[in-house]
């Protein structure tokens, strides 16, 4: 990010010059083994027009910075700016909307009621025929909203967040409750939405999630910044694989040796190999093993992959808090 | 400006559901029906009011402060479902917000009350238009109270105990405030008088002579207007503090 003026196309000086940015971020909540230290000091600075993940497990302090960001939690420490303005004001200007973690619909309103009345809420608003179009929700429109299917439920939840046509869009883990499907429609509608020159912030503990739909990735784990890059850099850097085959009566010493494997592991006839490079390590097992079946690939687990770049948990608190 | 489409919408909303419309509606005239409807033209002794009068205020007091109050619920599940954090996040001030939730508990209230008055009428109730609009104003006024409790009650309570904490409240007050019977002397009648509710049901009393409250009627009213709504005030600061 060099200023936020580059991402600018439309003129120079708009409202959202400046971009996003936190300073020395610092917040500790009381826990009941003592203060538990959520975020402990991150310095981020998002152009306009960013599409950037947050990413991170459980605990990492995510939820956190995005409430300070949001205004709903008042920093110990540091400073949040949106656009050159404090969180309050942006959010009273319209120029953010947000999808937090948690957070059910009213009931005994019609999709097209309820987001309506949060339109109504704002200075300058998307048209709401225009936000159920974006959202697909138009054929839902009449529904009840306690009457919505899960997907349905987040595309509303959606909807609200961008009615205020916002110049952020701030997501925490909006996929979380989605199968597969529901997973990448939402996506899909929201990086078309993201393209109209959005910059968009959202949270999730699915590297691939922030590889498809992000530009860049900042890593978080134990209330800090680990990493903070392009995405491709960062799923390199985190992204090893499983290669789990079934193979009996071979030594697991003998295949951690194979090109591209980190560590090997075997639970009765499978063996488990941890790969920097699984095409290499694949292709390597097959040509010394031919007889190795049942073969499966799967991405490592962010919270593995974290721990290695992170070094230990910390000793002095290993239950950093669950947002 | 800010909030007013939003109070709609909460109208809207209120009017839909239909346990609202059970309770605060329904069972407050079916008891007023069973009540009053066989004996309406007779006078309650030591009250000078007939059952008819005597009971369409006492249920309306009754339907309104359940009203007033079930916005504690409406607020309990709005914080629970995350509703309320939804809207921090959004234009709508803290103000307008309550302000949409106690024009919202009026207009429920305001309901139950046309209702109740409609009831009586058909059961002889007949007052001139100034009495009626005078027993309507202290009807109003005497609300003040609950809708700060509605208020308090929603930031304090979780939406497990707020049914429980309402119905029981309403019950006691309702009792000891002369609803179900007249107090009329005794001990029940000097420590009514210290209840907002107590008053509510004498705005009945506009009936016989136009007057109804005194002094100390508009003195407990407004004393517990300023107790309870500082006490909604704190639980608001106290609940959102947390987050």
């Amino acid at each position: 990010m060099t200023t936020a003026t580059t991402a600018q196309i439309d003129g120079p000086a708009t409202k959202t010059n400046g971009g996003i940015s936190l300073r020395g971020l610092v917040k500790s909540y009381r826990g009941p083994l003592g203060p538990i230290r959520a975020v402990r000091g991150i310095d981020v600075a998002i152009a306009a027009g960013e599409t950037v993940a947050l990413l991170g497990p459980n605990g990492a302090g995510k939820s956190t910075t995005i409430d300070m960001l949001l205004g709903l939690l008042k920093p110990d420490g540091g400073t949040v700016s949106v656009f050159g303005r404090l969180p309050r004001e942006a959010v009273d200007a319209g120029m953010v909307g947000a999808m937090l973690q948690t957070g059910q619909l009213i009931r005994d309103l019609s999709v097209r009621e309820l987001v309506s009345m949060m339109a109504s809420l704002y200075p300058d608003p998307m048209g709401v025929e225009e936000t159920l179009e974006v959202t697909g929700l138009t054929a839902t429109a009449t529904q009840r909203t306690h009457k919505l299917s899960g997907g349905q439920t987040q595309r509303v939840r959606f909807a609200l967040a961008i009615v205020c046509n916002p110049d952020l869009l701030v997501l925490d883990e909006p996929t979380v409750a989605l199968d597969v499907e529901g997973r990448r429609e939402f996506w899909s509608i929201m990086r078309e939405f993201a393209a109209r020159g959005k910059t968009v912030l959202f949270a999730t503990h699915y590297i691939e999630e922030a590889d498809a739909n992000a530009d860049r990735a900042i890593l978080m784990a134990h209330g800090r910044i680990v990493a903070d890059g392009p995405t491709t850099e960062i799923k390199a850097r985190v992204g090893r694989r499983t290669l789990r085959a079934t193979l009996p009566d071979v030594d697991a010493s003998s295949l951690a040796g194979l090109p591209g494997v980190a560590g090997a592991e075997r639970h009765g006839d499978a063996v488990i190999l941890s790969c920097v490079d699984s095409d290499r390590s694949i292709r390597a097992l097959l040509e010394v093993y031919p007889t190795a079946k049942d073969i499966e690939i799967a991405g490592g687990s962010l919270e593995e992959a974290f721990l290695e770049l992170t070094g230990e948990p910390d000793a002095e608190e290993h239950q950093p808090g669950a947002r | 400006m800010n909030g007013i489409a939003y109070t709609r919408y909460e109208l809207l909303r209120t009017f839909r559901n239909r346990r609202f419309l059970l309770f605060s509606l329904g069972f407050p005239l079916v008891f007023f029906w069973l009540i009053a409807a066989p004996q309406h033209n007779k006078i309650i002794q030591g009250t000078g009011l007939t059952y008819a009068t005597y009971y369409m205020v006492s249920l309306a007091s009754f339907g309104t402060m359940m009203s007033m109050i079930s916005t504690g619920a409406r607020i309990a599940g709005e914080r629970q479902a995350g509703w309320t954090r939804q809207l921090r996040i959004s234009p709508l001030s803290v103000r307008a917000y309550f302000r949409a939730k106690v024009l919202t508990g009026y207009g429920m209230a305001l309901s139950s009350l046309l209702v109740l008055y409609i009831s009586g009428s058909l059961l002889g109730v007949s007052l001139p238009a100034g009495r009626w609009l005078a027993m309507t104003g202290l009807i109003v006024v005497g609300l003040l109270p609950f809708a700060a409790l509605g208020v308090l009650v929603g930031h304090l309570v979780n939406t497990d105990s707020v049914g429980p904490l309402m119905g029981g409240l309403v019950s006691i007050l309702a009792f000891l405030s002369g609803t179900w019977f007249a107090i009329t002397s005794g001990f029940l009648h000097a420590f009514g008088q210290f209840l907002p509710s107590w008053w509510l049901v004498q705005a009945r009393n506009v009936a016989l002579d136009g007057h109804a409250w005194g002094t100390r009627g508009w003195i407990t009213v407004a004393a517990w207007t300023a107790i309870l709504t500082a006490g909604a005030a704190w639980a608001y600061r106290r609940d959102t503090a947390r987050v």
